[in-house]
């Protein structure tokens, strides 16, 4: 693997390389139709839920402001079909909780063209109003994180950034909507860049690209030619995952490792993902909000896949079925929403895509036989997961400490607050051992006790 | 809407590489070495790789079935531990001593830390250590390779019984009338005799009757396949054949007539065998690169040391346990640092693009006012 790579080029150290599965790499992007209920939750975000500004009953068309952001980390949502608001109530999200949300009945007669935006000069936009016009859209990181674009793009006042980095790896499994998306956007991508660059004020912008995705850089180089821009250029860099974090993607094109515990920005830098710069791209001159957004529905449990655009709210079990997942009682199966090393399973079927949401995976019961039927032996010490871990960890020696419960010393000795949760460690491991899993339970077991430390030592010391 | 789902953590998939394969991989690679063994050494010495496995596994059964350790015998370890531990026995050992040496190694070795994977010391060489203070003499003998009639009779002391002194292997030998022919190994020639054996016989070990072990080239090449496919870790035996040839060439630098050429040490005893298949069991060597390369090391100079100034002709084994013993210690001052951590940005090499000369000149004017925009991330205590 390391000789592999010094032929390949360099890129960052360790990682992994699970089998590609882009079967969906070649298939244009279709549209999924409109559900018999869109449900859009008022948490699409991190932050505050967005608050709603239509009431039970009310006609609304699509692309219409239907909720408005509360406080900095919020944005928008706009409805994502012509119909009538059904209901506003709690309804499940795929991540478990309850979440108040718009239930909107889509009109089966409407044509469903975004009827509410004002087409206007982006090219004449100052930086501020840029940032405000990508805050209306509704827009957050589309590639997994949800991070609110605007809040991303505003550069903080004592920092300058030079570089705007773009997203093009999508290291994950089985995953095509980006790599999509710069094939058949790639004009609305490279305007989105140069709207970003100037609202960050950055001076140039490179788009990195995984080498397996050939078509891509061609596509996204041309888009450059096109639009004549002289500092934005679209680079390929060796297929490797987790090349689609931030810090990893940064150390294969510029070789630095960002300091630990500091952001991008501390670097001069912002980066941002494909998907997103091409949303920003196509619609800020349209003057519309996020309504819609490309989702690869794969897995082996799936007739049909492809990367579809999926009206937001479009209900999980409408979206399988479309894409032709069974659904009979024998072939229990396990939905992933994202990658399959990142992904979030989804606990129920009529749980709704969100603005986060980049894949839907289907994996069926034979699928998930081969992981089960395994057995989990003590660690062997293979060291194949120091061997994996991009952030230079010992996840060996962290989950001998997880399984004593001795987080602290995790956390005190062994950098447990690097860990991204990228779950190499996992993957690699021939003892079947849930590292990564350990982890997060660790992370969370020290957060909570970080943030009940303050009261601890006031009460002894009174 | 029947269809059950269920929720797990990611990641989703995995690799195919369980424990049960990389052990299946290494007894693999270890076949043709046993063959060729069993080709030198004739039906005494295929006795012996079978009884001291069986008496491996009997063990293993006994102690996972009695609940006193974890894992299986389908993990195949204990068969490792079984062929390794005859490998490194004399091929005409009494195959009662090797029955204790394998009971010892799984019992005293593994059994008694918990079973795979918690086992401190390697288990083959805790069985021939323990054989080693209790044999001595058994243990100390060699037989001829390529004798006449190896694959039709047995080596009078092999059948020896239990609890009994084997037959008097030297009077067997001058029975056989070959003239030249002792049972020394060449290190035990070498330290007892003066005499060092040529280094390239004792690698190809196809010259005549020397009384070898398995042959080291065979060990290298399968060594070298396990490494390629990374089910060993290359730096350990990199690290001890190179500290150990380092140090055997200093001492022959310094004083040829007393110190024998470093080929002869590299390629001699059972150097190879412990460093491509012992020092490198995963469990008992340290799991962090910079600390496989401190461990091989060590191990590479006290082989050489204990060979040179001990009172055995032989030294890996203690080598190698040395090290296990200390892998701990190495493991905690060998952690790896993490990503971002160097406090130091200093761009790769070879980078694609450089970083924007501004923020440059911003890192070296926060040199001069430290910890200010720029605060530099100290390695917590």
């Amino acid at each position: 693997m390391k000789l592999l790579n010094f032929l390949r080029g360099e890129t960052f150290a360790r990682g992994i390389h699970p089998p590609e599965h882009k079967h969906t790499a070649a298939t244009p992007i279709r549209r999924l139709p409109w559900a018999d209920e869109l449900v859009v939750p008022l948490a699409q975000h991190i932050g505050k839920p967005a608050q709603a500004v239509v009431r039970v009953g009310q006609e609304v068309v699509r692309g219409q402001p239907i909720a408005k952001a509360d406080g900095w980390l919020s944005v928008p949502h706009h409805a994502p079909a012509t119909g009538v608001v059904k209901a506003i109530e709690l309804r499940p999200t795929a991540r478990g909780p309850w979440t108040p949300s718009i239930v909107i009945r889509p009109h089966a007669a409407a044509t469903q063209e975004d009827l509410w935006g004002v087409a206007r000069d982006a090219d004449a936009m100052t930086p501020d109003e840029i940032l405000q016009a990508v805050w209306d859209a509704g827009l957050v990181g589309l590639g997994g994180a949800a991070f609110p674009t605007h809040a991303k793009l505003k550069v903080p006042p004592q920092a300058k950034v030079h570089t705007l980095v773009i997203n093009g790896c999508e290291c994950e499994p089985y995953l095509t909507c980006d790599h999509r998306t710069m094939v058949e956007e790639a004009t609305a991508l490279v305007r989105g860049i140069a709207l970003s660059m100037r609202a960050t004020g950055a001076v140039r912008a490179i788009v990195g690209i995984e080498d397996n995705k050939p078509d891509a850089v061609l596509a996204v180089k041309a888009a450059i030619a096109q639009a004549g821009l002289e500092n934005v250029f679209a680079e390929a860099v060796p297929t490797k995952y987790p090349q689609g974090s931030e810090k990893m993607l940064i150390m294969s094109l510029f070789g630095v490792e960002i300091p630990s515990g500091q952001l991008p920005v501390s670097l001069g830098m912002v980066m941002n993902n494909v998907g997103t710069m091409a949303a920003i791209g196509k619609l800020l001159p349209a003057g519309q909000g996020l309504t819609e957004r490309v989702v690869t529905i794969a897995g082996p449990g799936v007739a049909r896949p492809g990367d579809y655009r999926v009206p937001l709210g479009t209900p999980i079990s409408f979206v399988l079925d479309w894409a032709g997942a069974p659904r009979d009682a024998t072939s229990a199966c396990q939905l992933v929403l994202g990658g399959p090393m990142m992904g979030q399973a989804v606990a129920a079927l009529d749980t709704p895509v969100t603005k986060g949401v980049s894949g839907v995976l289907v994996f069926r019961r034979e699928d998930m036989a081969e992981r089960d039927d395994r057995r989990t032996y003590p660690c062997i010490k293979c060291g194949q997961c120091v061997e994996s871990c991009p952030m230079g960890l010992n996840p060996s020696a962290l989950g001998m400490l997880a399984a004593k419960r001795e987080y602290d010393e995790m956390g005190a000795h062994y950098h447990l607050g690097e860990c991204f949760e990228c779950g190499c460690c996992t993957y690699v491991c021939p003892s079947n051992i849930p590292l990564v899993q350990q982890f997060r339970v660790a992370k969370q077991v020290l957060r909570e006790r970080a943030a009940s430390a303050p009261a601890a030592p006031a009460a002894t010391r009174s | 809407m029947s269809t059950t789902i269920e929720i797990r953590s990611a990641p989703h998939i995995k690799t195919q590489r369980s424990v049960e394969q990389i052990m299946r991989n290494v007894v693999g690679s270890l076949l043709p070495v046993c063959a060729f063994f069993v080709y030198q050494y004739g039906v005494s010495a295929l006795a012996s790789l079978a009884v001291v496995t069986a008496a491996c596994l009997a063990t293993e059964r006994f102690f996972v079935k009695t609940g006193t350790q974890s894992g299986t015998l389908a993990d195949w370890s204990a068969v490792i531990t079984g062929i390794l531990l005859a490998l490194s026995l004399p091929p005409a050992f009494p195959l009662w001593m090797g029955a204790v040496a394998g009971i010892v190694a799984i019992a005293l070795g593994k059994a008694l830390f918990g079973g795979i994977g918690f086992n401190v010391f390697n288990p083959a060489l805790v069985g021939r250590a323990f054989v080693q203070a209790a044999f001595p003499v058994a243990i100390a003998t060699y037989t001829p390779s390529f004798l006449d009639g190896r694959f039709t009779s047995f080596v009078p002391s092999t059948l020896a019984w239990p609890l009994m002194m084997p037959a008097d292997t030297a009077a067997w030998l001058q029975s056989l009338h070959l003239d030249g022919v002792t049972g020394a190994t060449p290190l035990a020639k070498w330290k007892f005799e003066g005499v060092a054996a040529d280094p390239l016989q004792l690698l190809s070990s196809l010259s005549g009757h020397m009384a070898v072990g398995p042959s080291p080239l065979l060990i290298l090449v399968c060594g070298a396949y396990l490494a390629l496919r990374r089910y060993l870790d290359w730096r350990i035996p990199a690290a001890i054949l190179g500290s150990a040839g380092l140090t055997a060439f200093a001492l022959y630098a310094w004083n040829p007539a007393r110190f024998p050429d470093p080929f002869f040490m590299m390629f001699s005893g059972g150097l190879m065998l412990g460093a491509v298949y012992m020092a490198t069991d995963m469990a008992t060597s340290p799991v962090t690169p910079r600390g496989m390369w401190v461990y091989g090391g060590l191990i590479g100079v006290l082989t050489v040391l204990i060979r040179y100034y001990g009172g055995l002709p032989e030294g890996v084994m203690y080598a190698i346990l040395i090290g296990n013993a200390a892998s701990p210690l190495i493991e905690r001052f060998t952690q790896p640092r993490p990503f971002g951590k160097s406090g130091l940005l200093r761009p790769r090499r070879g980078a694609t693009y450089a970083l924007h000369p501004e923020y440059i000149s911003r890192e070296e004017a926060g040199a001069t006012t430290p910890k200010k925009r720029m605060p530099i991330n100290k390695p917590r205590k």
